[in-house]
């Protein structure tokens, strides 16, 4: 099985999924970044989907359950470079990703996290 | 339809003997409805090479417009259908270079000119009508062909996604929409709005003459897919009686923003991100 790494950049957590998600992988991932983001104290963490062309429901769920988590430990989420097809899959499963942010790429999720931090911070 | 191999023989010799005063006739005939549409040059070509594939299928002794021994006749018939549907002749044109054979043969008979008893006759005139109906099938066939390829190109020609204003996409869409095109619009869009990066996505619907739920079902599912991409995805431009079968139906579009017209849609836009509009004045 491969871990999914999970690097820090600032006070943002990124991991970048380059491979076909199995349900163990998705579990793992859970398991790490709740870690890391408790022992790094992040305030953003990114989910960089834009490798992901297959999706079912259980991945589906899996990006509401880890911005759930990370809510916990005060971090927002952004899923980010979701592929059309993976939209149309999410939206013909009948899955909305709750309250999950997304962005279009990489620097647009980060751009949406630094808004939110500004914006706390005042 | 089977006979007896005596008559075929009979038909077959008939026909041979026949040929020269016989296909002069027929493409006689044959040239008359087409008003000079075709060569007679064309049909003469396309009419002898037939007869020759026709003569030689009913040698074989066998009737049946299906058997192995007409498979050429059936090409030659099939192509020349085919090629009158897709120059655009009337079915009535395109099976007369079938029928008009029948009345050559007739009147040839008739005047005595070729010795034809009278069960040759009727059984090559059932052979012809089946050779009409393939024909007919085969030139409907072809307006389909033509029908189906003009669909496409109306759903490749009606749906473009235009940049409106950096980061703005919107697609402008007129005629009737149906699952297909609402389908063809929404991975157009998402792929746009992928290739280009910009965040919001203005859906107008102007031009769109009616709104059932299925239509209004997709429209949503194309508004949630591009949110769940991260971009923003309004409507806009929805007439009256729509906005009053939407309200009727009971579709709810929910927190989805809807605007009256494309330039309230695009200054949301704008506002949204971040742009602000100023008079040149002052």
């Amino acid at each position: 099985m491969e871990r999914i790494p999970i690097l820090k950049i600032g006070d943002v957590l990124l991991a970048s999924i380059q491979i076909d998600l199995q349900d163990r992988d998705v579990l793992a991932l859970q398991e790490d970044l709740a870690e890391k983001i408790c022992s790094s104290g992040a305030r953003g963490v990114i989910l960089d989907i834009s490798a992901v062309d297959i999706v079912d429901s259980f991945i589906g769920r899996m990006f509401a359950t880890i911005a759930a988590t990370s809510r916990l430990f005060d971090a927002e989420t952004v899923v980010v470079g979701m592929r059309p097809a993976v939209a149309i899959t999410l939206v013909e499963l009948g899955l909305t990703l709750g309250e999950v942010r997304t962005a279009l790429d990489l620097e647009k999720g980060l751009a949406i996290l630094a808004a939110l931090g500004d914006r706390t911070d005042r | 339809m089977t006979t007896g191999p005596e008559p075929t023989d009979n038909l077959a010799a008939l026909l041979r003997a026949g040929t020269g005063a016989l296909t002069r006739r027929w493409i006689e005939l044959a040239a008359a409805p087409l008003r000079g549409r075709l060569t007679v040059a064309e049909l003469e070509r396309e009419l002898t090479e037939l007869f020759r594939a026709l003569v030689a299928a009913v040698e074989s002794g066998s009737r049946d417009l299906q058997s192995e021994p007409y498979a050429e006749v059936r090409a030659l018939l099939s192509d020349m259908s085919r090629h009158r549907a897709r120059s655009g002749f009337t079915p009535t044109e395109t099976a007369v270079g079938v029928f008009t054979l029948k009345q050559a043969l007739f009147e040839l008979v008739d005047r005595a000119e070729i010795e034809g008893d009278l069960r040759e006759v009727l059984a090559f005139s059932l052979l012809l009508d089946a050779l009409g109906l393939l024909t007919f099938e085969t030139y409907a066939k072809a307006r389909e062909e033509v029908i189906d390829e003009q669909a496409e190109q109306l759903l490749e020609l009606t749906t473009p996604v235009v940049k409106v204003w950096e980061g703005v996409l919107a697609v402008p869409l007129v005629g009737t929409l149906d699952s297909a095109r609402t389908q063809v619009v929404m991975e157009k869009l998402l792929e746009s709005l992928v290739g280009s990066g910009a965040e919001h996505a203005i859906i107008d619907i102007t031009g769109v003459l009616a709104v059932d739920t299925q239509v209004a079902q997709h429209l949503l599912k194309t508004v949630m897919a591009a949110r769940l991409m991260g971009a923003e995805c309004t409507i806009s431009g929805i007439r009256p009686h729509i906005a009053q079968t939407i309200v009727g139906l009971g579709i709810e579009f929910g927190d989805i923003t809807t605007k009256a017209t494309l330039a309230d849609a695009l200054r949301h836009a704008l506002t949204r991100s971040g742009v602000t509009i100023s008079s040149g004045r002052g």
